[in-house]
């Protein structure tokens, strides 16, 4: 049952933690933050942007870092995606974001990942991006989806 | 188009034996690559792919396929294959190749 807006008090954080080689585990995550999303009764565009920045940024914790959390923070006026891990960090950020650069090796990229667009496609979905990096220590990454524009209007 | 039309329509074997097959079909989609897949397949659609591991399945859950297709007779793991009547997700097979069944599945979804 969708939830007035207005009684909706905030805030709601879902957590999961990544381990690695948990291949499963960021579709399931964004499957399960989805449900969450549809019961707080949010527009299906708005659900469908969440769900695809969750798993791409699942994702890279578990291919490219060691291990990490994943962290979805819903409050009336947006929603922040944060995934934060130990791991080799990025040292190029703009390189990175460039749709096709990838460093996934080759067993990942036999099993369909490592097409270079989860970065982008992360950027593309989110109102805004933050990445921070350390190499050699870890990665953190904000994305945020504004809830403003009709967020609540169920599509 | 349901699931089950299609099936009986491009004689395609079920390998999961308890998946839903009354889904209707809103479209298809192929690619292998999974981050092409999330952000550019559509809900309820086939997805056609060679891909086979567990991975995909988290994939189709979170853009709720009506089906996979998998071509070429390709082997698919058993725990793929449980795992996928857990989270009712049917997995077709065809001996086709992926140019073919593509061609096919959009002429029945067309029709
Ligand atoms: N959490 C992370 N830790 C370390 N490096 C990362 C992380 N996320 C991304 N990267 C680096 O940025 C590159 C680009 O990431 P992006 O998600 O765009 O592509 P990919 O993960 O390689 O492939 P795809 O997402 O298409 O499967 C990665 O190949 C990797 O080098
Ligand atoms: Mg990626």
């Amino acid at each position: 049952m969708p939830v007035d807006p207005l009684q909706y008090t905030p805030k709601i954080t879902l957590e999961f933690k990544i381990g690695e080689k948990d291949f499963y585990m960021a579709g399931e995550s964004a499957s399960r933050t989805k449900r969450t999303l549809q019961q707080l009764g949010l527009n299906q565009e708005v659900i469908k942007r969440v769900a695809i920045i969750i798993y791409e940024a699942a994702m890279n914790v578990t291919i490219h870092a060691t291990k990490g959390v994943l962290k979805i923070l819903i409050d009336p006026n947006e929603i922040d995606v944060i995934t934060e891990d130990e791991g080799p960090g990025i040292p190029d950020i703009d390189l990175a974001m460039q749709e096709g650069y990838s460093t996934a090796p080759y067993e990942v990229r036999e099993m369909g990942f490592g097409a270079g667009m989860g970065l982008p496609n992360i950027k593309q979905n989110s109102d805004e991006l933050h990445i921070e990096t350390k190499v050699g220590v870890g990665t953190t990454v904000k994305a945020k989806v504004y809830l403003k524009e009709g967020g609540f209007t169920s599509a | 188009m349901k699931v089950r039309e299609l099936v009986s329509t491009l004689n395609l074997e079920v390998l999961t034996k308890k998946s839903d097959l009354e889904r209707e079909i809103k479209g298809g989609y192929v690619s292998d690559l999974l981050s092409d897949v999330i952000a550019n397949m559509g809900e309820s659609y086939v997805w056609v792919t060679i891909q086979r591991h567990i991975n995909i399945l988290g994939v189709a859950k979170l853009k709720d396929v009506a089906a996979i297709v998998i071509p070429r007779n390709l082997t698919v793991g058993e725990e793929v294959i449980e795992r996928a009547e857990e989270e009712n997700i049917p997995i077709l097979r065809t001996e086709k190749g992926a140019f073919e069944i593509v061609g096919l599945i959009f002429n029945a979804l067309k029709g």
